[in-house]
């Protein structure tokens, strides 16, 4: 069968060829598709049946001529070659070279859908990883082998964050960094550059494979992207004991020509369109990260996902978040003013952060100054909405001094240079000197210990600050 | 035999004659297992638990005589299995770090040999009925294993082994029924898992399930055999309520089927327990526990599954006369395969693409809770928790509101209060129960008689809050009288000084309900005090000043629950202090005159 090619399309239409009499085509199967002048177009078997074949063309199905199509079922499912090679190679998304450079040559290949890691198989992710950011590392710790996507919306530095951390991020007591797995699905040329020169200009160019669909390529073939570019991340991680960092951009591309399919196919929409199966589609591939018991290697995902219309409930993020073991997510109103990298701290959350810190791994403090501070936060943002009614001058002494503190925790602890890599104590000290504006009483977060030992101000110098205390409603209004 | 027709994902069409619909079959040449779902004329519809990569039509199709069963007896506690119970420890053995497919393999391990001791009176010529125990195995030095006589089968005891180690599949006793047909028992037994099992008659739920958590308990109580749902958009802690209940709950068997989420919240539950003790027995907490497994990137068939296979094997404990918890994460990724399915069968959606019967269905398996007289004659229960995932946190969204129509204990979460870091993010305004006036008698005669007035003033009080908090964020706080700001700062007690819990936090992750009452009591006398004063004059700003009220926030990871008595002194001082103010001013108000 292998050797044989079928002239049977029936119909094309959105990336899917029908075929009809051609009996025993295994479902998932890779194709090759020959069109009428001669190009070789790849695809896959979506559902077989006796009567009918419907194959997915990862080149889309514009212009194909039925009657000059012809079809061969490559009898295997899409594997990715995989050997040591890869390190600083350039492929398309089903792994085709884009370097220029010849096609990988190996004896191992694999099914690039992967297969379940079984639970029980799984190591719990709780190293540290210091990426120099301190919304990062101070209250949203990324540990080995978790998922953290950044959640952005168009125009904000998520590619200057996300190249930040691969510069900066490293183990606290190790040498060796990560070898990094690029992964891009329709993106522009000029993004697809900015990564590839920044990885140059830190020298781990050498360490980096790249997947590569840019926005004018098929949009079909971002369905396999991922796929393969996870195949070669767990080759590097468990074949070569290699700490793998995997990048993936813009997830709501691939969401996009995921729905694409599904709506060419008839599939029952749920929300916005998307299909039902987007959340078990999605967890295929961020489920890909993770530690395995007795390895040495791991895979850490940073994918970046962009909010349609800035909106975090939209399917995409959404989704996303209930998959993902937290999110970073970036707001406009900072990058406006100025603030980089711009993290809005309330909806952000790294759920493996708590086996990461303290103690044993960062400081004993880390977790409560982490509580406290997203706490104080959340009740100063309150007063700066009550002060935005009132006005500023009518706030008491206390609610002055939480104004004051989120000025500074915007601009001295959220906002850092591009280049600025702190390591996890300046990130604390700098979280101290902001708590140190407000005074014992109110920072019911963090012991008496801690206060103690990292508040500036002693507990009899801090007393007469409550003077002009006035209670404020707790953190959280229910309008 | 039959074979393959067609393939389209999960689903595969198989010409099958005579297979009945529910029946498991196997397809392929990999023998990937599955269920029949429905029919199409001589066509049967099956849904594949496993991927169903490279079938192809033509191949064979075998059906296998009965339908999706657990299988139940000695073996099963300390366990994760996948969501058609193949136990995953045994899977990593035959296939390594990734799942193969078509694997046979038993749930319950043959090879082990268990303790069985018949019980005490049943002897040969005695007529034993479904249910009835036949005798016990120390499962685990806490637990003893009841083997249980299947339901629908009754008859004359022929004959019993003595007490002595055995496997699962020797025959330990024989009975023969009327029509003189016999029946061989072993030690375990099969159930189709979307059978409820059956008991002698439902029992009102009296007793509250204490987790440990001071606003479940105190605030939103749920009772041992209740139904309770936990909602809330993602990372609102759905998770970790659903962990704290696993972890201190006081249930003899707790079941964690984690449905269509993450792998390494598993792996979490699996490296953790074993080094926790349980606070109620003193041994490691993963005995009394079972975990179900169809993480996010498993199979979406066998998702569906894995809900029936946890709620099984729950009944089967409740009817050897247990206190059995389970706890769902997620019933919203149950849903989804639902839909998913109905979807590929071109059924008709009605909301949001998921089917018409997805109420009913929902409204089925939450009925399986409940506090029973099993058939036995003895009392057990199964108590339902499902965590619910509303997209974008929209609770009008079809599983939530459907959810909410079932259950009577409804634990909200807020996007709001987790985003500030205060947990539990239960939401005080949204969340319900129906059982606290059931609850309150528990309460009342255990723990301290003025349990219900507390907790409806805590209530009132944070409603009031919630008014005034929306006047100053109108007009400014210079519109609230001196009362009003107090009605604020007793509120702010209530809520961090009681509601707010970290599971975190070595000290206060599990709460007594003498620890909890205490705390409840401390921050409203302290609010009570102060009101007081504020009548007899005293400025509210000179309350407000007060170090105590910082440390009394504080109280909750200070003293532990075998601190309680150091915890009622620190209460005196409070007075004392109160007291000494109110000596302040009367005096200043005597000499000021
Ligand atoms: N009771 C709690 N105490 C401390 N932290 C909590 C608590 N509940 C939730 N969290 C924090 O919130 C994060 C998300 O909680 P999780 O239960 O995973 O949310 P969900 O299941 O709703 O997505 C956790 O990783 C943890 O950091
Ligand atoms: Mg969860």
């Amino acid at each position: 069968m292998k050797e044989k090619e079928y002239r049977m399309g029936v119909r094309a239409q959105g990336g899917l060829l029908y075929m009809q009499g051609i009996p025993g085509v295994a479902f998932g199967d890779r194709v090759q598709v020959r069109d009428h002048r001669g190009g070789l177009r790849n695809g896959r078997v979506i559902r077989s049946a006796k009567e009918l074949v419907l194959v997915q063309v990862f080149e889309g199905t514009d212009d194909l001529d039925l009657e000059n199509t012809w079809v061969r079922f490559l009898e295997e499912p899409f594997r990715m070659p995989l050997s040591p090679e890869l390190l600083g190679r350039v492929f398309s998304g089903i792994g085709q070279p884009r370097d220029e450079r010849p096609p990988i040559v190996s004896s191992l290949s694999r099914d690039v859908n992967g297969s379940a890691v079984n639970p029980a198989a799984r190591a719990y992710p709780k190293e540290f990883i210091q990426t120099g950011i301190s919304t990062i590392d101070g209250l949203n710790s990324l540990v080995r082998g978790q998922k953290l996507p950044i959640f952005t919306g168009s125009g904000l530095p998520h590619n200057r964050l996300a190249a930040q951390i691969v510069r900066q991020a490293r183990l606290l007591n190790e040498t060796s960094g990560f070898a990094v797995v690029f992964a891009a699905m329709g993106v522009s040329y000029d993004d697809a550059r900015f990564f590839r020169e920044n990885f140059e200009s830190s020298g781990v160019l050498g360490n980096v494979v790249m997947f590569i669909n840019l926005a004018d390529d098929p949009p079909i073939e971002r369905l396999v992207l991922p796929r393969t570019a996870l195949t070669v991340a767990e080759y590097l991680t468990f074949d070569l004991d290699l700490h793998v960092l995997v990048v993936l951009t813009d997830m709501t591309n691939y969401a996009e020509a995921l729905r694409e399919v599904a709506t060419a196919k008839g599939d029952v929409p749920s929300r916005k369109g998307y299909p039902g199966y987007l959340y078990s589609d999605l967890a295929e591939i961020y489920e890909r990260a993770g530690r395995i018991k007795n390895r040495h290697g791991s895979i850490t995902m940073v994918p970046v996902v962009s909010m349609p219309s800035d909106d975090i409930t939209h399917p995409i993020p959404d989704l996303t978040g209930y998959i993902t073991e937290g999110q970073i997510v970036l707001s406009r109103e900072l990058n406006n003013q100025g603030i980089y990298p711009p993290v809005t701290i309330p909806p952000s959350l790294s759920r493996l952060m708590k086996d990461g810190i303290g103690k044993d791994d960062t400081r004993e403090d880390h977790p409560r100054v982490a509580s406290q501070l997203y706490a104080s936060y959340a009740r100063a943002l309150e007063v700066r909405n009550l002060a935005s009614i009132i006005g500023a001058e009518e706030l008491s002494g206390l609610d002055k001094k939480f104004l004051a503190f989120a000025e500074g925790f915007e601009k001295q602890f959220v906002n850092q240079g591009e280049d600025e890599d702190r390591s996890i104590i300046e990130t604390l000290s700098i979280a101290w000197d902001l708590l140190s504006l407000l005074p014992y009483d109110v920072l019911t977060r963090v012991s008496e210990a801690d206060l103690a030992k990292y508040h500036h101000r002693e507990r009899g110098a801090v007393e007469h600050d409550l003077d002009d205390a006035e209670t404020r409603p707790e953190t959280v209004t229910h309008a | 035999m039959g074979s393959i027709v067609e393939i389209n994902g999960p689903i595969v069409e198989v010409e099958l004659p005579g297979v009945r619909t529910g029946e498991q079959v196997r397809v392929g040449e990999m023998a990937l297992i599955g269920e029949v779902i429905g029919r199409r004329g001589e066509r049967a519809i099956v849904q594949v638990y496993e991927a169903t990569d490279s079938l192809r039509p033509g191949e064979e199709a075998r059906a296998l005589g009965h339908p999706l069963a657990a299988e139940l007896g000695p073996g099963l506690l300390g366990g994760i299995v996948d969501g058609v119970q193949r136990p995953l420890n045994r899977i990593l053995e035959e296939s390594g770090d990734y799942i193969a497919r078509g694997l046979e393999i038993t749930s319950l391990d043959r090879k082990t040999r268990w303790p069985f001791v018949p019980a005490q009176g049943v002897v040969p010529g005695q007529t034993l009925n479904g249910g009835d125990v036949l005798g016990t195995v120390q499962e685990t030095p806490s637990f003893e294993h009841r083997v249980l006589v299947p339901p629908g089968v009754c008859g004359e005891l022929l004959e019993i082994v003595p007490a002595g180690e055995y496997g699962v599949e020797t025959v330990v006793a024989r009975l023969r029924d009327l029509t003189g047909e016999v029946a061989e028992l072993k030690l375990y037994q099969r159930w189709p898992v979307r059978t409820p099992r059956p008991y002698r008659r439902r029992d009102d739920a009296v007793v509250p399930l204490i987790t440990g958590q001071r606003i479940l308990d105190t605030f939103f109580p749920l009772l041992k055999g209740g139904k309770g749902a936990v909602p809330g958009p993602f990372g609102a802690g759905k998770t970790m309520v659903q962990q704290q209940i696993a972890r201190w709950s006081n249930a003899d068997i707790v079941l964690y089927v984690g449905c269509g989420e993450r792998g390494n919240e598993l792996v979490d539950i699996l490296e953790s327990f074993p080094q926790l003790t349980d606070p109620y027995t003193g041994r490691s907490l993963m005995e009394r526990t079972l975990l179900v497994a169809n993480t996010s990137n498993m199979p979406v068939v066998a998702r569906e599954a894995s809900i029936y296979v946890g709620v099984t094997i729950a009944e089967y404990f409740r009817d050897q006369g247990y206190d059995v918890v389970m706890v769902a994460d997620s019933t919203s990724r149950w849903a989804e395969a639902l839909r998913e399915v109905a979807g590929r069968l071109g059924q008709m959606p009605v909301e949001e693409g998921y089917p018409a019967y997805l109420a009913s269905r929902l409204a089925a398996f939450y009925e399986r809770a409940g506090r029973v007289e099993t058939l036995a004659g003895g009392t057990g229960s199964v108590t339902l928790i499902g965590a619910v995932s509303p997209p974008g946190g929209d609770f009008s969204e079809p599983v939530t509101s459907h959810t909410k129509d079932v259950v009577q204990t409804f634990w909200a979460l807020s996007k709001a209060l987790a985003d500030a870091r205060h947990y539990p993010s239960v939401d005080w305004n949204d969340s319900f129960s129906g059982y606290a006036g059931i609850a309150a008698r528990w309460w009342e005669e255990e723990v301290d008689s003025g349990w219900g007035a507390a907790r409806e003033e805590a209530l009132a009080l944070l409603t009031q809050a919630g008014e005034l908090a929306r006047i100053v964020n109108l007009v400014g706080p210079e519109a609230l009288s001196p009362e009003q700001r107090w009605v604020l700062e007793g509120a702010g007690l209530i809520k961090e000084g009681v509601l707010q819990q970290s599971a975190l936090d070595p000290v206060d992750s599990f709460s007594t309900p003498q620890k909890q009452m205490a705390l409840l009591n401390l921050m409203l006398e302290i609010y009570h005090q102060g009101a007081r004063l504020l009548q007899s004059g005293v400025p509210v700003q000179e309350l407000l000043r007060l170090p105590l009220l910082g440390r009394a926030r504080r109280c909750k990871s200070s003293y532990s629950n075998d601190q309680l008595d150091e915890l009622k002194a620190w209460g005196e001082e409070v007075r004392a202090t109160f007291e000494g103010l109110r000596g302040e001013y009367s005096q200043m108000a005597g000499a000021g005159q």
